[in-house]
């Protein structure tokens, strides 16, 4: 396990270099003037070439592309993550410090919602296949799956505003000083991501039980005598649970894609909301940094699954 | 060979597509009706624009906000634009760029895939580690940095759109294409001294043929949601035009409260068609590649 462990670990290093590398690549080598990101498109027609010459020079971007890399690089690995270009020009750590936080909560309440929903649902419409709860459930998840979650998150709140006068908050305080205001930021968008995520394990864990049920060591499970109830929560859903585990993640990149859109939709003081709000103000540096924290967030998520994988199931780790 | 049998009896090809189409509804209703829902909202929003009596880019400053009336069906957004129009008409956009840059992602991917999955050794292990870089962004947020940096525009957005899609497509046809690189017939034509080329282009592909099509309707219902979050979150294409993203982000953007009908019809249609489409593919997938179940 050890070995596993130590060999995943040593294979995410290339990737996360790779991910800089292309976040970069993104902003100053593909085709297109770098500037376009950084300038309103009807400011920059009306400016003179000097002029643009001098926010260049400004934000460093007439410097070698090498020199602009590792500049980056440097900031990353110090921990500063960059200065925001605006305002009191902050390090960058300090939004992710303060709006992670509240962003990795609400990550996984969301996940916890969709497993305590999920699951159940899945078990209950794999053992009744064709049943009308069954197809209920069916249709109630692949509806789920349509449904944008920032959609959900505007009804939601049109709903409480217009029927309760009541509004989440906006302005995030620490967990540890006020822990109801936290509690009513955190819960909607925790219940819309749980939901839309609940959808897919439901889904998956319907499909993969109903393929383990059929199977022979199952059906001698049942020849024994053991109780259903036992056969199918003890022998085969362990099982079944596999292919739900590798789902998981896509439907982390699904869910933190999601994520930013429905932050910004109940105006939640997370790190989406800060993304695009620094997206909205041009602030490269913070967007740049933002999008490699997502990014990280995501690699070492799908890390994370192929390690229990791995724990899970001896097949995977020796392989 | 096939191809000039074809050619030469058209209506084989013909009779075979209306056959299987009978048979898909016959044995699979509940697919089928959604299968028309997903038509019928094509046909509308691209047709749609053609009939319809306001324009949706034309203000009455009459009414400027005003709920659903007789005038108005589903009301006016805050600049007096009729609300029915726009959604018909952005549902043609929206469509338009989902459609797009699916087919030019999925293209992308399935191209890169065949080849390296069909060359293998030193060229599909550079290819993979490619990949893995560029699905080490959840797509959303590689769209969202792409547009910021390429600017607003319908060429970028369908761009930015389909280079989310390449590296799942490329998985996918990538892992098909081992697998056909293992039969007999392959190394037949193999032996009988059949380039590379044709190999890859003749034999190979063809039998990505049905994941293609799987591949491409159950993911129109994420790239439509995708865009219609790029556009909620103000990116995307420039005003005036509408999308059914950009309506949802309008709906906010002046006011504190939500207005309902700019917020609950949008949605609604985004819903319903990523609901037709998503139903109507999985029923594809069962009826063309059962082995796909569970992997997508």
């Amino acid at each position: 396990m050890q070995k596993y462990v130590v060999r995943r670990l040593l294979l995410a290093v290339p990737t996360l270099i790779g991910l800089t590398v292309m976040i970069f690549a993104i902003m100053r080598v593909l085709p297109g003037d770098p500037l376009v990101a950084y300038l309103d498109p009807n400011q920059m027609v009306s400016m003179s070439e000097a002029e643009l010459d001098a926010i260049r020079k400004d934000h460093g971007l007439d410097r070698p592309l090498v020199v602009q890399y590792a500049d980056w690089m440097g900031d990353v690995l110090n921990g500063s993550f960059g200065n925001a270009m605006f305002g009191a020009k902050a390090p960058v750590i300090n939004t992710i410090k303060t709006r992670g936080v509240t962003s990795a909560e609400i990550g996984i309440i969301a996940v916890a919602i969709s497993w305590i929903i999920g699951l159940p649902v899945g078990i209950i419409s794999a053992v009744r296949p064709g049943s009308f709860l069954d197809m209920f459930t069916s249709f109630t998840t692949v509806l789920f799956l349509a449904i944008p979650g920032f959609w959900l998150a505007l009804l939601i709140l049109l709903a409480t505003v217009t029927y309760w006068g009541y509004a989440p908050p906006r302005v995030g305080v620490p967990l540890w000083e006020d822990p109801w205001n936290h509690f009513q930021i955190v819960i909607f968008p925790a219940t819309v991501m749980g939901v839309a995520m609940a959808a897919i394990i439901a889904r998956m864990a319907r499909s993969s039980l109903f393929e383990v049920l059929r199977e022979d060591y199952v059906r001698t499970a049942r020849s024994k005598g053991i109780r259903e109830s036992v056969t199918v929560i003890r022998h085969a859903l362990p099982n079944a649970l596999m292919p739900v585990l590798t789902l998981s993640g896509v439907m982390l990149g699904f869910a933190l894609g999601g994520s930013v859109a429905v932050e910004v939709a109940f105006q939640t003081p997370g790190l989406g909301r800060s993304m695009s709000d620094a997206a909205i103000l041009r602030d490269m540096t913070t967007v740049q940094s933002l999008v490699l924290v997502y990014g990280i967030v995501f690699v070492l998520a799908n890390l994370l699954v192929d390690l229990l994988y791995g724990w899970i199931d001896p097949r995977i780790r020796l392989g | 060979m096939e191809s000039t049998l074809a050619s030469r009896v058209p209506r084989t090809v013909f009779y075979r597509v209306r056959s299987s189409v009978i048979t898909f509804a016959r044995v699979r209703p509940w697919h089928t009706f959604w299968g028309v829902v997903s038509l019928a909202i094509v046909i509308v929003s691209f047709g749609g624009p053609l009939v319809l009596p306001l324009d949706p880019l034309s203000a009455d400053y009459d009414y400027l906000g005003s709920p659903p009336s007789a005038e108005y069906w589903t009301g006016t957004d805050l600049l007096g634009r009729d609300v029915t129009s726009r959604l018909v008409y952005g549902g043609g956009v929206s469509l338009f760029i989902a459609g797009a840059s699916l087919l030019l992602g999925t293209i992308i991917g399935a191209v890169w895939g065949v080849v390296s999955g069909y060359l293998g050794g030193k060229t599909d292990l550079l290819s993979e580690r490619f990949i893995e870089i560029l699905l080490s962004l959840p797509g959303l947020i590689l769209a969202y940095l792409m547009i910021l940096v390429f600017g607003d525009g319908f060429l970028q957005l369908i761009l930015a759109l389909a280079i989310t899609r390449v590296g799942a497509v490329e998985r996918v046809v990538r892992s098909v294409a081992l697998s056909v690189k293992q039969t007999m017939y392959v190394e037949a034509a193999r032996s009988i001294g059949t380039s590379e080329m044709r190999i890859i282009w003749r034999h190979v592909f063809p039998q990505c043929g049905a994941v293609l099509i799987v591949l491409l309707t159950m993911n129109i219902g994420g790239i439509i949601i995708t865009e219609a979050s790029l556009s909620f979150l103000g990116l995307g294409i420039a005003p005036p035009t509408p999308t059914w993203g950009k309506m949802l982000g309008e709906s906010t953007r002046q006011t504190f409260v939500p207005i309902w009908w700019m917020v609950a019809y949008p949605g609604l249609l985004i819903t319903l068609t990523v609901l037709s489409f998503n139903i109507f593919g999985d029923g594809l997938r069962d009826a063309l590649d059962p082995r796909l179940r569970g992997t997508m």
